[in-house]
């Protein structure tokens, strides 16, 4: 089992953003360097539209994601509700 | 009577619809016709319907989204040259990065317009066709915005005045150029393995996490915020990478043998270009965010490590070459710093000598070995400079004939003894940095043989003339200003300048 990863933005769009992704994936674990935060979590990261939509008080597109994205690692899924980034081994 | 809305398409429905309602088998034309590119190579494709691109972006949240971006950032620009964002920079040592970076990497953004504009057009599925196509519009969109901000400096500093121009014609910048000649000339399925998995899915995060990141420690406003904006579009990049070659190795299983054999390559082609971005981050940084060595343990270890066990069930391997690459991780930096010292007369930026508070730095990051071998050097070279003695090498490095890399980097096992390898073809030896440029040539020859080496170049009489003066005017390299150590440069004096400025009151 290997870590995926999302590296975000520093910024306060994406702090809600962090704040639900820490929540929904308890296991995960935050590097913070100038600029960007990255988050590594053993095989799968899901974030959840409800939750963001939650931790911001308002309206959330998955899509809106592409504004606070810097990077990640593993395997995208992405819908209506949800995006997921796993790996399958 | 009661009327119901129509129930709005989900995300995967209405991509769906552009990808697989859209297009349509030709007639009037054999599709082998019309997609004259897609077979060559051997590919075997079963099955075009199989791809799905997994950022289901239709085109107008693609519009949406980029053109919020573009509004970001040009007010980050716009802001940074109101204020005099350039004078807020850490130190004006730093600004040596973004020469390097604007006459390095933002053409080769250029060049990957255009290698993705061929395979929107090339490749025989339609969503490979859209993401390729908005790949293409992004990479420009990162030659554009690179030009536009680092332009800013350019109206102070030295170096970025011909940065399109040296491109084409400088040595070290022949490295990255030849990098993308290489893959822009290979076929459709090559290119997505070289640049959209090999380059974007393994090495682009170094240069764009951990360097940019870098810049934002340094105070560049404007450098963080094209950086980002651009890996922004490089998350959906490597992302296709991925998708592309899981595609491709699922389609036949005489896939793979080929497909590896691309990733072996342009896993150490890539890897070649990164030894300039490793002397950034560990020498040219004023502030540092973490040595070359954690950055790769980081993106090419940790993250590469958990991409190949993933493609290990397709019969994928780590590329051949990456246990070399974890050899050289402590000094690559240093030895490609250690060149780049040498050649500072014939070079478009400045270099300098490391302070004592940056040895120690150094020291701390990689170890008694890197201590040992590298310490006197240093010591030895500021005793030159301390008797006026500034040590630039007169001679014409020889030059790998695949990554056109001086021969500079040591033998995998002994960091004492330049490692060198040769082969004869059609009579003529050819010389190699290293096993895996000389495998990549001995795979290819007659491709690598064409190679436009600037030294040869030079000695061949077509760089000007036969002095380093008529060199460096074929270059555009403005001796003086553009070139030597920074201690003593135009720019250093103007720095200065800035910074006595700053403590002065109502004058």
């Amino acid at each position: 089992m290997s870590n995926v990863s999302i590296t975000l933005y520093n910024n306060d769009e994406s702090r809600g953003l962090i704040a639900a992704i820490l929540k929904d994936n308890p296991a995960s674990t935050t590097m913070r360097m100038p600029g960007v935060v990255k988050i590594d979590c053993p095989n799968k990261i899901t974030i959840l539209r409800e939750t963001v939509e939650h931790e911001l008080g308002r309206p959330w597109d998955v899509q809106q994601l592409h504004m606070s994205l810097v990077s990640l690692s593993g395997m995208v899924d992405e819908d209506d509700d949800y995006f997921t980034i796993a790996w399958n081994h | 009577m009661s009327v119901t809305a129509p129930k709005k398409l989900s995300l995967k429905e209405r991509y769906r619809i552009l990808t697989r309602g859209l297009d349509w088998t030709t007639t009037y034309q054999e599709p082998a016709k019309v997609f004259p590119h897609a077979e060559f190579e051997g590919i075997k494709i079963r099955d075009w319907d199989g791809f799905v691109d997994p950022f289901r972006l239709t085109m107008d949240s693609y519009w949406k989204y980029q053109a919020e971006k573009e509004r970001k950032l040009y007010a980050v620009l716009d802001s940074f040259q109101q204020n005099n964002g350039q004078t807020a920079i850490t130190d004006g040592r730093y600004v040596n990065v973004l020469k390097i970076f604007l006459t390095a990497i933002t053409p080769g953004e250029y060049q990957a317009h255009r290698g993705f504009a061929m395979l929107g057009r090339q490749v025989p599925n339609v969503g490979l066709r859209i993401a390729a196509q908005m790949q293409s519009l992004d990479e420009l969109r990162h030659a554009q915005t690179q030009i536009h901000s680092c332009s800013h400096y350019n109206k102070y500093f030295d170096g970025l005045h011909s940065f399109s121009y040296q491109h084409d014609r400088v040595w070290y910048l022949s490295v990255v150029k030849s990098f993308f000649d290489d893959a822009r000339t290979s076929g459709p399925f090559e290119f997505l393995i070289a640049i959209g998995f090999s380059f974007e899915y393994v090495l682009t995060n170094l240069l764009f996490v951990p360097f940019m990141s870098g810049a934002a420690y340094n105070g560049d406003l404007s450098t963080v915020t094209f950086g980002f904006s651009a890996q922004s579009d490089e998350s959906r990049h490597m992302t296709l990478g991925l998708e592309a070659i899981k595609f491709v190795l699922e389609q036949h299983e005489d896939n793979a043998a080929i497909v590896q054999k691309w990733i072996d390559k342009w896993f150490w082609r890539g890897y070649r270009i990164l030894a300039i971005l490793a002397m950034m981050m560990d020498y040219m940084l004023p502030k540092r965010i973490m040595p070359w060595k954690d950055a790769w343990e980081i993106y090419f270890n940790e993250a590469g490590g958990a991409l190949f066990a993933d493609l290990a069930r397709y019969g994928i391997k780590m590329p051949s070459t990456a246990d070399v690459a974890n050899k050289e991780a402590f000094r690559l930096s240093t030895e490609t710093m250690l060149t780049f010292y040498q050649m500072g007369h014939a070079s478009g930026f400045h270099s300098w000598l490391p302070s004592e508070d940056e040895l120690k730095w150094l020291a701390d990051a990689y170890g008694p070995e890197w201590e040992r071998l590298y310490l006197p050097r240093f010591k030895y070279f500021r005793e030159l400079e301390a008797k006026g003695e500034h040590y630039y090498n007169p001679s014409l490095p020889q030059l790998c004939q695949v990554c056109q890399i001086p021969m500079f980097f040591t033998e995998p096992d002994d960091p004492t003894k330049i490692c060198f390898r040769d082969t004869v073809y059609n009579g003529d030896r050819y010389h190699f940095c290293s096993d895996g440029c000389q495998h990549i040539f001995e795979n290819e020859p007659e491709k690598y043989v064409q190679a436009w080496l600037p030294v040869h170049q030079v000695m061949q009489g077509n760089c000007g003339g036969a002095t380093i003066d008529d060199v460096r005017k074929y270059w555009a390299v403005e001796d003086g200003e553009d070139n030597y150590d920074y201690v003593g440069s135009p720019d250093e004096t103007m720095w200065k300048g800035w910074q006595a400025d700053r403590l002065k009151v109502g004058s």
